[in-house]
């Protein structure tokens, strides 16, 4: 950084761009904490407090953070930890350990890594020995010997909670919360889910030790709200970049950007789709990758194209690359959708469906052999366009295993409308009510 | 401290006296006494019968203990035996069995043996050195830890359990033979406590023998003043802190008339410190220590008024002032001089100094304050203080250290006589101070103090505090009692120092100062002990031990009423009494009490729901029948307790009963064979076990092999095991087990009720014990909520914890918990977030949620594919004027209220087949979506 202060400040456009990005993707990617938690500053107070009483006063604590998925559950946390960390109390003496559901599957595992992760006396290097057994009973037996006042404190962070609640007995859970409400070492449990009814997957003896303390981070910005984070987020702060002048350029240009109304618009959509920020900075890190020494700032144009491809209908998409013989197929089986209402179909009602529009045409150019239409069918098959009724493959024919098509009709029809170089009589065809 | 033991000392053996028997047959003779004598070394120590003895053993830092009964050898005195009665230290206890004591064992503590698999002759040569040895009432507290030279006993262990030590028995052990074998002094060669201790020893003429005592150097001698010598020393020899401690111990306790006050204070159950002198003094080997121990005191003594002295650059006043209240005692005490002369001074005498020597309280005073004038007078005559001053500060720190390894002392004791005759080489040609880090440290504090000693300047000896300031993590993981003799301790120093200030009115300057060590240097000690003797660090089969690393700070107390009240409240707090479980706790007790005493075995059933004090009950139980064990009301029992949620697997149990009752290990087959035949086989002094079996539905197996073992065993004629087990619900005998496991778990069954709404209200009134933190109403709001949802005292005592804690950050001008912070905490626990969470969620996902209870509503069901809602969500879209979505787009809706679980979906690779659910009434989705 010194070094290039050091130099000159007016660097090439080039330079400065990478470095804008570099700064903004940062932001975005969350790598970055924000140096305070926006919208849920009354849960930070309140788990702050909670952890700080664990770290300082050794009084052992249970709480879940619960909210929907990127309303910053994990951003609070660090936020709280970063912040818990900065004091020296609690810095000297927290032990951390951090678990996650998705990685520790079984209690065997979850057992292991806190084991390692405490560094208790049986790990050696980064192997923990002994069986799932002794594991359990030497951990609870170092956790109850400790006592309120002269253990060091053990934060237990279980991300991705609920899936702790699956396990066997859910044995993990019930000793932690156990050593929380009985006078062992002082511990505080973390749970940090995005289901709702959490509580409800514990058992009756587990929930009763859990302290039922829940944070629930909702957070709800208005529009305005969301547009000023927007614009918080792509601007620059002085200092973040050595070139001031560019910075007050790029602050300019991004100011404009989200005063235009096409702007203000396509983010009202984004908006009314989703609050969360993730989508959001999804959104953003489309909008700065298009961002060239050719074009230093984010136009409008970028970000209505960006938006485009957030909503693009991922399947309709898949349509336009399929061949003309699937795409009828695939109209044959909108057919047959319409007048059975939604039952199944095998492969040999949809070759039906299809000879009977070959009939009409009385045109050969679509008339393909049995087995090439079985090699169409099955490539829609892999693409998972349509997917079998039962999974059992091996008891019927190939021909007339039932299958049902994933698509709705909307997609088919818009699908059709941006094929390239669709055949008009396939298209009047699909428009046709009746095969 | 290796490196000691590895030069090892040569010991002779010899008889003292004539015979007194001999035995014809087996052609023995019987003697009194034994000599012991280190080679190369004047001194003798005595070993007689009677007296206790330290045994060579496997473990070089606890030799065995015992007490000798007879000591013969053969015709030509080639064989030297003793006949002695063991005892076992704790190290020497298997460490399940520890577990029966019902407390933490005191390292010093040591264990009439009665087993019988033992040997009882052992090879005289195998002797180390005479040890104290006290007997303790079983409720008696022990004494300061400090004193780390005594040991204990309170109880006799036969290998299997614990018994309280029949007193006569033991006491005519520890003291014994007043009259039938005295074992009389002279002061040439009276016992040490150990064979290296060089001073008294040295048959030479008085003022060199005490010289050549053990003196602490001068910083010690001004702590020794205010009685915290033990301090210095224990820091010293961090290694090995038992004798240094010790000693100090003594002097400490000994020095004055306010230390015995003090020391009444200390002990103020039944024994006074004149009964526990008298103890002491009547076992022979006690009497060596005392006696070197008031060498000891009489030399600091001695040293520090020379210093005292000096220091005061011999103004005259002073001087007179200090004969001046020296006098007194002197006139008064000069019989008990004369005794205690009498006592120092014959070994091997009569029996009548036993009398003597245990006088009651107030002449043990006189006897404690009047040696030092006795011998101050001579030493003062000799005027040669500076000299013998240094040879003694060089010996003391490598004489503590021989002390503690009581074996090869040998060499150095050579190297230290050395010392003494050339006192200038002192300090720095020590062999010893180039060998430890420690030692270093002190002799080159011992230079310090030397060299300042020569500039006569007294006001600079503070620099070494900071060493021996402990640090916090040792302050804090100090036990309570510590804390109390902390404080005792500093009580008496701060008196001494008054009487000090007292005589000399000039050191006003040191007074402080000594002060300051007191306070940091009365903490020093615990390092050492407690690193020795926490429960952590006992030996385990296995290498690793579990634990938590210790705090490096301490922990907060709570500060305000409402943190008080909070660590009162939080569930893990033990309450005093378990209030509201009165009936129940009366018949659990009874049934397992009648069990014990009978000696018969059964089964309890318990059940309720969770938070009803199930398992609470049982410990409070189990706490009065220990109680009632300790006061031998009723015969002692192990208690054991298992957990079907802490364990792995059902057939766990069996190693985890195994390990709790033996503290064996084993496989679980292996386990369940051997618990079979600990509880089928007969065993004459078997104790009765009681089984908590917590979460027994847990315990569950196909085969219900577990559980039929468990509840088989108390029907086994020899099995004497109580089972008591837990679980949650009332019929779960019939539910899950097979007749006959039910059978046996039998008709015993007792429920707990979920607790009332005013027993809650109690509970949590006698949590906060007249801590006000709050209002009347608040409680009851409450008690009365958690009573109507569950009666669940965990949720309650929660609810109040949280209370505090939205009172503390409100208005927080009441100070008092209210109505508001209640019902708060009630909303935050309690209210779904459902609501909540469908006001927050965006646009579309609203959209996405009323398209489906329109869908519902058009089809009549609670469930409709995705499909179909989805075309109901472009209508709703159009209704709205928004942008219709995409499918993808859509779904993505439907995924996000899915992963909250607002909605319940299929697995996601369904796509637009998947069918979806609503996991909140329609009624609930309308509100919140209404009230927008």
């Amino acid at each position: 950084m010194s070094k290039r202060k050091a130099r000159d400040a007016h660097l090439p456009v080039g330079e400065c761009i990478s470095q804008v990005q570099e700064i903004l993707r940062k932001r975005l990617c969350n790598q970055q904490l924000p140096d305070r938690p926006e919208g849920v500053e009354a849960q930070h107070k309140h788990l702050l407090e909670l952890l700080k009483r664990t770290a300082v006063h050794g009084e052992s604590n249970s709480v879940l953070i619960v909210g929907p998925r990127g309303a910053g559950k994990t951003m609070l946390l660090k936020c709280v930890l970063r912040d818990l960390l900065m004091e020296k109390e609690a810095q000297k003496n927290l032990l951390q350990v951090h678990l996650n559901g998705l990685l520790q599957t079984d209690d065997r595992i979850a057992l292991q890594e806190m084991t390692r992760q405490l560094h208790l006396e049986n790990v050696v290097g980064d192997k923990v020995f002994g069986s799932f057994a002794e594991n359990l009973n030497f951990l609870l037996e170092a956790l109850k010997k400790g006592d309120r006042s002269s253990s060091r404190p053990v934060l237990f962070v279980l991300d991705e909670f609920d899936l702790f609640a699956h396990h066997k007995n859910q044995t993990l859970l019930y000793n932690l919360f156990d050593v929380s409400q009985s006078a062992q070492a002082p511990v505080a449990v973390v749970g940090v889910t995005c289901r709702l009814d959490v509580l409800e997957l514990l058992e009756k003896r587990v929930k009763s030790r859990f302290s039922h303390r829940q944070i629930h981070v909702l957070s709800n910005p208005t529009f305005r709200q969301y547009l000023e984070r927007v614009q918080t987020q792509l601007s620059l702060q002085p200092g973040d970049l050595p070139d001031d002048k560019f910075a007050q350029h790029w602050n300019v240009s991004i100011k404009t950007l989200c005063e235009d109304k096409s702007v203000e618009e396509a983010l009202q959509r984004h908006y009314n789709s989703s609050k969360d920020f993730r989508s959001n900075h999804m959104l953003l890190m489309l909008c700065l990758s298009r961002v060239s020494v050719a074009k230093p700032a984010i136009k409008p144009a970028d970000l209505l194209e960006a938006s485009r491809m957030c909503f693009i209908d991922a399947e309709a998409n898949m349509l336009h690359g399929l061949s003309i013989l699937e795409l009828c197929l695939i109209i044959a089986m909108k057919h047959l959708n319409d007048l059975y209402e939604g039952e199944p179909f095998n492969l040999q009602m949809v070759h039906n469906e299809f000879k009977k529009f070959l009939q009409r045409k009385s045109n050969s150019m679509y008339n393909f052999e049995q087995p090439v239409i079985m090699k169409a069918f099955e490539h829609l098959q892999q693409l998972e366009m349509i997917r079998p009724v039962d999974s059992s493959t091996a008891k019927t024919q190939r021909e007339y295993q039932l299958m049902r098509l994933m698509l709705d009709h909307t997609q088919v029809m818009e699908a059709l409308q941006k094929y390239p170089q669709c055949p008009t009589d396939v298209k009047q065809w699909a428009m046709s009510a009746f095969g | 401290m290796k490196y000691f033991t590895r030069l090892r000392v040569r010991r002779v053996y010899k008889w003292r006296g004539e015979p007194i028997s001999f035995n014809r047959k087996l052609k023995t003779c019987e003697y009194a006494s034994l000599d012991i004598s280190v080679e190369g070394l004047p001194r003798v120590t005595v070993i007689e019968t009677g007296q206790h003895i330290l045994i060579e053993g496997e473990d070089e830092d606890n030799p065995y203990v015992a007490k000798v009964i007879r000591l013969y050898g053969d015709e030509n005195g080639k064989q030297k035996k003793v006949v002695v009665q063991w005892f076992a230290r704790v190290s020497e206890v298997p460490l399940s069995k520890l577990k029966l004591l019902g407390r933490e064992p005191h390292p010093q503590e040591i264990f009439y043996y009665q087993g019988r698999s033992c040997d009882d002759e052992v090879n005289a040569e195998s002797i180390l050195r005479p040890v104290k040895v006290q007997r303790l009432d079983g409720a008696a507290p022990f004494p300061d830890s400090e004193d780390q030279d005594t040991l204990y006993v309170k109880l006799s262990w036969d290998s299997k359990s614990f018994k309280g030590v029949d007193s006569a028995q033991v006491d005519s052990d520890l003291s014994p033979d007043c009259s039938s074998c005295p074992p009389p002094y002279s002061r040439s060669s009276f016992p040490p406590s150990t064979p290296c201790s060089p001073p008294a020893a040295t048959p030479a003429s008085q003022g060199p023998a005490w010289r050549a005592l053990p003196t602490p150097d001068l910083d010690i001698m001004r702590r020794a003043a205010i009685g915290e010598v033990r301090n210095y020393q224990a820091t010293m020899s961090a290694g090995k802190p038992r004798l240094a401690e010790a000693e100090s111990m003594h002097s400490a306790t000994k020095r004055s008339a306010s230390k015995c006050l003090s020391a009444k204070r200390r002990n103020p159950s039944a024994r006074t410190p004149g009964i526990r002198k008298k103890l002491e003094l009547s076992s022979p080997e006690k009497r060596s220590v005392i006696a070197e121990d008031l060498n000891q005191l009489l030399d600091e003594d001695s040293e520090s008024e020379l210093m005292l002295a000096q220091r005061l650059s011999s103004s005259p006043p002073l001087a007179v002032m200090l004969k001046h209240s020296l006098t007194p005692p002197r006139k008064n005490l000069k019989p008990s001089v004369l005794l205690n002369k009498m006592c120092l001074s014959e070994i091997n005498s009569s029996p009548s100094s036993d009398h003597s020597t245990s006088p009651q309280q107030g002449e043990l005073v006189m006897d404690e304050v009047l040696p030092n004038i006795f011998v101050r007078t001579p030493r003062r005559r000799n005027a040669t203080p500076k000299k013998p001053t240094r040879g003694q500060k060089a010996t003391t720190p490598s004489t503590k250290r021989q002390l503690q390894t009581l074996k090869e002392p040998a060499l150095e004791m050579l190297a230290e006589v050395d010392n003494e005759s050339s006192p200038f080489v002192a300090v720095t040609a020590t062999p010893r101070s180039s060998k430890r880090k420690s030692a270093q440290l002190v002799s080159s504090r011992i230079r310090k103090q030397l060299n300042l000693l020569d500039k006569q300047d007294l006001n600079s000896d503070g620099e070494d505090e900071d060493e021996f300031v402990p640090s916090k993590k040792e302050l804090q993981s100090s036990s309570e009692d510590d804390d109390d003799v902390e404080k005792e301790a500093g009580l008496d120093s701060d008196e001494e120092v008054v009487v000090k200030k007292g005589r000399h009115t000039a050191a006003g300057s040191r007074t402080s100062r000594s002060k300051q060590r007191t306070h940091t240097s009365t903490r020093t000690p615990r390092r050492t002990p407690n690193k020795k003797f926490t429960p952590g660090t006992p030996r385990t089969p296995h290498h690793a031990t579990p634990s938590i690393p210790c705090r490096l700070r301490p922990a907060q107390q709570p500060a305000n009423v409402l943190e008080e009240a909070r660590l009162r409240l939080h569930v893990s707090s033990v309450p005093e009494s378990l209030p509201c479980r009165e009936q129940e706790f009366q018949d659990i007790y009874s049934f397992v009490e009648s069990k014990v005493v009978d000696g018969t075995g059964g089964c309890m059933y318990i059940s309720g729901v969770p938070g009803t004090g199930k398992t609470a009950t049982v410990h409070e139980v189990m706490r009065c029948l220990q109680h009632a064990t300790d006061v031998d009301e009723i015969p002692p029992f192990h208690f054991i307790e298992i957990n079907g949620m802490k364990m792995t697997d059902p057939h766990q149990a069996y190693v985890q009963i195994l390990q709790k009752l033996t503290g064996q290990k084993a496989t679980a087959d292996h386990a369940a064979a051997l618990l079979e035949k600990r509880f089928s086989n007969p065993a004459p002094r078997k104790q009765s076990t009681v089984l908590l079996v917590d979460e027994l539905d847990l315990l569950w197996t196909r085969k219900q092999n577990v559980m039929y073992n468990l509840f088989d065993w108390p029907t086994r004629r020899n099995a004497r095991l109580v089972v008591l087990t837990i679980a949650n619900t009332m019929d779960l005998p019939e539910r899950i087990m097979i007749n006959r496991v039910a059978s046996r778990l039998g008709l015993t069954r007792l429920s707990f009720q979920p607790y009332s709404f005013k027993q809650l209200q109690q509970i949590i009134t006698s949590r906060l014990n007249k801590v006000k933190a709050f209002e009347e109403d608040a409680l009851q709001l409450a008690s009365r909520k958690v009573a109507a949802l569950s009666g669940d005292a965990r949720r309650c005592l929660d609810i109040c914890r949280r209370a505090t804690e939205i009172c503390e950050h409100s208005a927080a001008d009441t100070g008092l918990v209210g109505m508001s912070d209640v019902m708060d905490a009630l909303n935050e626990m309690f209210s779904s977030a459902y609501i909540t969470a469908i006001k927050c969620v965006s646009v579309q996902e609203q959209l996405f949620l009323r398209a489906i209870i329109a869908e519902f509503r058009r089809l009549g069901l609670e469930e409709a594919t995705f499909q179909q809602v989805f075309v109901q969500h472009q209508a709703l879209c159009r209704v709205e004027g928004l942008q219709p979505v995409s499918v993808s787009e859509g779904l993505a809706v439907c995924q996000r209220l899915g992963a909250c679980r607002l909605l319940l979906l299929e697995p996601s690779r369904l796509g637009v087949l998947q069918r979806v659910r609503l996991n909140v009434s329609q009624d609930d989705v309308l509100y919140a979506l209404k009230a927008d």
